[in-house]
């Protein structure tokens, strides 16, 4: 017998319609919903990437002293950090294919994927966060330190690499920490646009055998595990990079 | 059809309508925030509780709720609370009809917990800031528990706990554009119903973006006047 067989045995085992919940759909629709974990993690990791390389840009933008590229971070910024994820999904996917033009441009492929337009999305999303999350972390390294890396003949690259990043990421750690968070539960969203993620395949469970509390009750277990996950990598992150502050043993 | 025509008022536009959304929106902000507020008092006392119990059960509570995406928390309790009240009505009451709450109050328990969940966090920050000095010093001075909190915890606590608790305000405004799924016209429903039937999405999800935008700018000025207001007792260097 398969591995998934006694685990069926298993599920049967386990209360079924009588009860307050039918803990024996939960358990045989785990694995279905599991099915839809990697597209998910898929999805953080990328929007996350790019999003970081954006927000990089974007930081720089605001600090620089160039009007012209700090207003235009600026307005960036207080669009998508004023506008609800939904919204942002929902005008990419459905309202750019509106156009002629959207469609008979060559980026049609592309926005014609739902998978792209909530990469899109969740990108410019979380760019706009971490690039303020980042421009706290830049701004709290000590003048002094730059001073005195200054004087030590450091300058341009040199300086930022050595001196500025690695202090600005380290304050900026716990905060990013959050993002990350806050994006997991962000792809989400995508399944309004019929990605199958997590909650995709749940509502699509949902409408087939009709048990909401059920199955959106495992799939809140799955995001939890993920963010719990997530919690502990930045945890140990943290330890990593502030060795200095970490008591003696 | 051009971008005005479409949002006039009246019959021939859907301005007044997105407008009405938009109210809509406001109020089931407004009922969140306060269902979070209240929510956040007692789970702060649970957090802060000497009781392990307690504090387990406030922990328990940020935890999932800051750990399950809004939407799920939104889906589990539109279908939830309705069978839990059936399940209630039918057990207790020997009531076996069909009932449906109304989903105002759906959406704003929905958002309401989930933004006690942050509020909670906020006000147990804002708490633990005060020095403990100043609660010794009241001791001291013979007030007793509720003098000390009327008269020296809450009056920082709320200016501790305004920047953060603005930023849930957000948040929570942010969050009502998910209770779309629940069929409460608010900015969000209004806009899919519209493109629906004219084909024009783009329009009524950018119109929604520029009420979003006037809604979060207008309250961000608020709550910075707010903060000056709570801050004018505060000496600065």
């Amino acid at each position: 017998m398969a591995i998934s067989d006694y685990y069926f045995q298993m599920c049967d085992a386990l209360p079924g319609r009588e009860g307050l919940l039918n803990f024996n759909l939960m358990c045989d629709n785990l694995p279905v919903l599991l099915k839809g974990v990697p597209l998910t993690l898929e999805l953080v990791f990328i929007s996350l990437s790019l999003g970081l390389c954006l927000a990089l840009g974007i930081a720089l933008m605001r600090i620089s002293d160039s009007r012209a590229l700090n207003m235009i971070a600026r307005s960036y910024v207080f669009y998508f950090r004023g506008t609800p994820l939904l919204v942002q999904i929902f005008l990419i996917y459905y309202g750019l294919a509106q156009f002629e033009a959207v469609r008979e441009s060559f980026l049609w492929p592309f926005f014609r994927e739902a998978y792209w337009c909530g990469i899109l999305a969740l990108m410019l999303n979380t760019g706009a966060y971490t690039s303020e999350i980042i421009r706290g972390g830049l701004q709290s390294v000590p003048y002094g330190q730059i001073e005195s890396a200054r004087a030590m003949g450091m300058s341009g690259v040199l300086l930022y690499r050595r001196i500025i990043f690695p202090i600005a990421f380290r304050q900026a750690l716990p905060a990013y920490g959050n993002e990350m968070i806050l994006m997991v539960k962000g792809t989400s969203l995508v399944s309004t646009v019929t990605l199958m993620e997590v909650t995709g395949i749940a509502r699509y469970i949902i409408a087939k055998y009709w048990t909401p509390v059920e199955i959106f009750l495992i799939a809140g277990v799955i995001y939890l595990v993920i963010n719990f996950l997530v919690t502990q990598l930045v945890k140990h992150l943290e330890h990593r990079f502030t060795p200095y502050l970490q008591h003696p043993k | 059809m051009d971008f005005l025509s479409l949002m006039a008022f009246g019959d021939s536009g859907w301005g007044d309508e997105m407008l009405k959304g938009a109210l809509m929106t406001v109020l089931v902000s407004i009922s969140a925030m306060a269902i979070g507020l209240f929510v956040a008092v007692f789970g702060t006392m649970a957090k802060m509780s000497n009781s392990s119990f307690v504090r387990g059960i406030g922990n328990t509570y940020t935890t999932i709720v800051r750990g399950v995406p809004e939407l799920l928390v939104i889906y589990l309790l539109y279908f939830g609370l309705n069978n839990a009240v059936m399940g209630i009505a039918k057990g207790v009451f020997g009531y076996d009809q069909y009932i449906e709450l109304p989903v105002f109050l759906v959406a704003a328990l929905a958002v309401g917990l989930i933004s006690g969940a942050y509020s909670t966090e906020v006000i147990r920050g804002a708490f633990l800031s005060v020095p403990k000095g100043q609660v010794e010093a009241a001791k001291s001075v013979g007030m007793n528990k509720f003098l000390i909190f009327h008269r020296v915890l809450v009056p920082q606590v709320l200016r501790y706990a305004l920047p953060g608790l603005g930023n849930v305000w957000q948040l929570t405004l942010k969050d009502t554009a998910l209770v779309m799924v629940t069929g409460l016209v608010e900015i969000m429903r209004q806009s899919y119903v519209g493109s629906g039937s004219t084909h024009e999405p783009f329009v009524f999800y950018i119109t929604a973006a520029l009420l979003y935008l006037v809604l979060t700018s207008v309250s961000s000025k608020a709550l910075n006047g707010a903060e000056n207001w709570a801050n004018k007792g505060v000496r600065r260097a």
